[in-house]
């Protein structure tokens, strides 16, 4: 059976099928561990399997003298700066003299064969002197710095009104959330070519093109224009691509050998080679009055940065600001920081920062709802930040925020009316295992709702640009933004369609080749800014049409406009289709967009430090097996706060896949440490929701208020379903299980055997609210 | 690398010939490195994520898994052997374009084959039959809600 392919047409607001999808599902899309190119070499890279060490000596010449390999370079084969880092570059493209984590680059191999570059790998001799590594985040803030630039990334704190206020109603908790891995299902790989002028061509999944090229100039000590990054198919991101992997390292062995080298990572090395979501760890206290309005929230929050800076200082603010979540809060006393450790960095994953405060703000408002005797979802009505509130760090919501509305939408949605006793064996806690004792299945439910900045903040020049070219109907979108998955290429075509009435959209290959950055994809930004540049670019091209034909028939191009495919005048003189409208001329526009500008925190962190904000609630539904601590998740439902909505089906995509990410954290995901040794560097122990484990989830609505100054009225959506999802999760098996459970993920001991163990595996625990005074 | 050999593999119906390859590699590195067949993806390398599902004289397995000289014999068919010819896709490909299946795409091919093997074996799965019988492939991008649409959507199809 086979389905021929339509063309595939669409305008905004319509479930528009992707460009990429055919080749995705043909199997003929090619990602970056597809690329091939003639005489190519196979790159494998030394890491260290300490966590912390000094390095006495590297002794490469077994390696070199094995048949078949072509190179092998340390730190001192780097010709530009030895570092890296997207705020900072403090990370070493090759450790030298010290080892920071578990995994860090010693040395780097190509080889005419992978199986030879393993092999020649492992014969380069490194003589460690093994130190005794710093993994405890609480501990750091004290403790002899990992390295010369200190142990504290950043330290925000955010003041806001009467720091003695104090309510008739005051709760206490102590949270922490683990570490969390992307788990981008394409491995880090790349293709590196020698482009002939001492330059590179580097083809390879990202997140930001052109931040990698800046980087990648300064490393190889290349001029800019020389370095090339071509983005090939991305597998996946979710922040895991948004520093360097591999970048430096493969172009190094190209220039080197003169040849091009591939690289892929098997998943063991990419559960070492990315950064990881920050550990949390949260002191939090709550006031109230006696009718549950919020008077002042304390927090004291650190954040596990691990052995480099990545973006911890963005995190840090994330999560100084997000400490109270969406709610209107007339005090606040804040105090966030984030540390160097010997564990594994720690960086960008979907949600940053606003993901870990949400788990501990979250507890704080059901456990402060039961001490007012309130309802929980009345609890949060009662203090939902509305249009016009003032947040803690003294910026007036002017966007929309209609929090009030994604909590009461989700919140009335109906529940399911089978419980645990009509539930199919294999979908009791436990599943495959058939262990459940049905009468010892208890079913809970719980809510949370969350809040999140969309795109780049605090004073940052955030811009992306855009090109459109209009040829005889046919319109060519040239832009950087890097596709993920998200579904962005689908976006420009719509929009172009949108804006000049084509049909025909070809998006040219993203690159760093002649047209500018189009900033990250993260922050949910994407939608909005290169969205906005498509359309400001389309539009600009659309003026130019307008003047070409205004001009032929003697009218002012103001009396035109795009119906239907056609460019019409007022008057009638005007009906033609686009594609007719001017053969032979060519309009190609040009265009940089900015959102509006924002500031730094000052040293209360106080600011307009963001452009806009997104909320979401979510409702799960979970059954617990009391003896096995075994937890299913039953259903999840969900309102999110979507300004409007630009692709139904993508960004039901976006919700459902940012949901069982939050599945997964809730109850299954982590980093297991073990004195900075990961220990579960495998799918096999680092386990994420299959089809089996995700329950349905049930959009209840998306809130569609046109978000002011959005392009096209839209908020980022890849966000806010892992900012709360998980908190959700676990207040429903704090409902089956009456539990504090103050740490996410929820292992079955936490449940099977409560009150045995402490809240943290870490080796020691000293009270944050000490040493964060 | 003194194990070098010589053998032939026959892939989608067609005897293809594979030279000097070390005897350690694996069907899934000679399928994409050797064979130009780049459909069955590379995401674990360790059995546990699918994305590298074949058919091995019918039975679906990890090509990751299987060395490939201990190949020599079978019939392979990978994704590109599920695909009718240009222009076309198989009616659960257009299902999982259709009913937004696809995100990144990076677990799509094995995901194809997985589900081609479900419906070939089993043509009218419940719900939870279709979530077994894809627990083995992991996606990251859609939390699986897509992808059991674009199943049902493929499974009532073949029943018109």
């Amino acid at each position: 059976m086979s389905t021929s392919l339509r063309s595939r047409q669409g305008r905004l607001g319509e479930s528009v099928a992707r460009p990429d999808g055919v080749p995705k599902v043909r199997g003929q899309f090619a990602f970056s561990s597809d690329l091939f190119a003639e005489g190519m070499l196979w790159a494998h890279i030394v890491r260290s399997p300490h966590p912390s060490a000094v390095i006495r000596n590297i002794d490469v010449s077994a390696a070199l003298r094995m048949p078949g390999v072509r190179a092998v370079i340390t730190s001192d084969d780097i010709p530009g700066r030895k570092t890296f880092g997207l705020d900072y570059p403090d990370q070493p493209v090759f450790a030298w003299e010290v080892i920071r984590y578990l995994g860090e680059a010693v040395a780097a191999v190509a080889a005419d064969h992978p199986e030879t570059a393993r092999r020649a790998a492992a014969a380069i001799v490194v003589e460690y002197e093994p130190t005794e590594p710093l993994t405890d985040p609480v501990a750091a803030l004290e403790a002899a710095p990992v390295h010369p630039l200190g142990n504290v990334f950043h330290r925000q704190r955010v003041r806001r009104g009467d720091p003695e206020a104090a309510g008739a109603v005051v709760v206490e908790g102590y949270y922490e959330t683990g570490m969390q891995d992307q788990a981008q299902l394409g491995p880090e790989s790349g293709l590196a070519i020698p482009s002939g002028d001492g330059g590179i061509d580097l083809y390879v999944a990202t997140q930001w093109l052109h931040i990698d090229q800046e980087q990648l100039a300064a490393c190889l000590a290349v001029p800019l224009d020389q370095v090339r990054v071509h983005l090939a198919g991305v597998g996946g991101a979710f922040g895991a691509r948004e520093d360097l992997s591999m970048q430096v390292q493969i172009s190094l062995l190209a220039l080197r050998t003169g040849r091009p080298v591939k690289i892929v990572y098997d998943r063991e090395e990419s559960f070492l080679g990315h950064v990881h979501r920050h550990p949390a760890f949260m002191w939090y206290r709550h006031h109230a009055d006696a009718e549950g309005n919020l008077v002042k929230v304390e927090a004291r929050i650190v954040l596990d940065g691990g052995a480099y800076q990545s973006s911890s200082f963005a995190v840090t603010v994330n999560a100084a600001c997000f400490a109270p979540g969406p709610y209107k809060v007339p005090n606040a006393v804040i105090e966030a920081v984030s540390v160097r450790t010997n564990n594994p960095p720690c960086g960008a994953m979907r949600g940053f920062g606003a993901t870990q405060t949400c788990f501990a703000y979250e507890a704080q408002m059901d456990k402060l709802a039961a001490a007012l005797g309130l309802d929980p979802i009345e609890l949060r009505l009662r203090n939902a930040l509305k249009h016009g509130d003032t947040l803690i760090t003294g910026q007036v919501l002017n966007g929309t925020a209609p929090v009030a509305e994604v909590i009461r939408t989700c919140a009335t949605a109906p529940l399911p009316e089978e419980g645990p006793g009509m539930t199919a064996e294999l979908s009791l806690p436990g599943g495959a295992g058939r262990t459940a004792d049905r009468g010892r299945i208890k079913r809970g439910v719980g809510f949370a709702v969350g809040i999140k900045n969309l795109m780049f903040s605090g004073g940052y020049d955030d811009y992306s640009e855009a090109r459109c070219r209009l040829e005889n109907g046919v319109a060519i979108i040239t832009c950087a933004a890097v596709e993920v998955g998200q579904g962005f290429v689908t976006l420009a075509q719509q929009i172009t369609r949108e804006v000049l009435g084509v049909d025909d959209v070809i998006l040219a290959p993203a690159n760093t080749i002649g047209i500018a950055s189009a900033g990250s994809t993260s922050a949910s930004r994407q939608t909005w800014m290169s969205g906005g540049a498509v359309q400001a670019a389309c539009l600009a091209v659309r003026d130019r049409l307008f003047d070409s034909i205004a001009a032929k028939h003697d009218i002012a191009a103001g009396v035109l406009e795009i119906v239907d495919g056609r460019v019409v005048s007022l008057g009638g003189q005007v009906d033609v289709a686009v594609l007719e409208a001017a053969p032979g001329e060519v309009f190609e526009e040009t265009v940089m967009y900015r959102h509006p500008q924002t500031f730094e925190l000052d040293e209360n962190g106080q600011g307009n430090n963001n452009v806009s904000y997104a909320f979401a609630a979510h409702r799960a539904v979970v059954d617990v097996d009391l003896d096995l601590g075994l937890v299913r998740v039953v259903e999840i439902t969900t309102s999110q706060d979507v300004g409007r909505v630009l692709n139904p089906l993508q960004l039901v995509g976006q919700l459902e896949g940012g949901i069982a990410q939050g599945v997964g954290l809730a109850v299954m995901e982590e980093i297991v440490l073990d004195n900075g040794r990961v220990r579960n560097p495998s799918f096999t122990d680092y386990v994420i929701p299959t089809a089996l484990d995700m329950p349905p989830v049930h959009i209840a609505a998306f809130i569609e208020q046109p978000e002011p100054g959005s392009p096209m009225g839209a908020k980022g959506a890849g966000e806010p379903p892992l900012v709360s999802s998980h908190c959700a999760v676990v207040a429903a098996i704090r409902a089956a299980t009456g539990l504090e459970l103050p740490r996410v993920p929820v292992r079955p001991q936490d449940i099977a055997l409560a009150g045995t163990n402490g809240p943290s595996g870490r080796p020691s625990h000293k009270d944050i609210a000490e040493v964060l005074p | 690398m003194g194990e070098l050999i010589d053998y032939r593999l026959r892939v989608n119906g067609v005897e293809r010939d594979v030279a000097e390859a070390w005897l350690g590699e694996s069907l899934l590195y000679v399928l994409r490195e050797r064979l130009g067949l780049p459909g069955s993806k590379n995401a674990c390398l360790q059995g546990e994520c699918g994305s590298c599902s074949v058919l091995m004289d019918g039975n679906l397995v990890c090509a990751c898994m299987v060395l490939a000289a201990s190949a020599v014999g079978s019939e392979i068919v990978t994704v590109e052997g599920l695909t009718p010819g240009e222009n076309e896709l198989s009616d659960i490909q257009a299902s999982f374009l259709a009913e937004g299946g696809v995100q990144c795409g990076f677990c799509t091919p094995g995901l194809v084959v997985s589900v081609h093997d479900l419906l070939e074996h089993n043509p009218d799965p419940t719900e939870l039959e279709v979530r077994e019988a894809i627990s083995g492939n992991l996606c990251r991008c859609t939390g699986y809600g897509r992808i059991l649409a674009a199943v049902k959507a493929a499974q009532e199809s073949r029943q018109r």
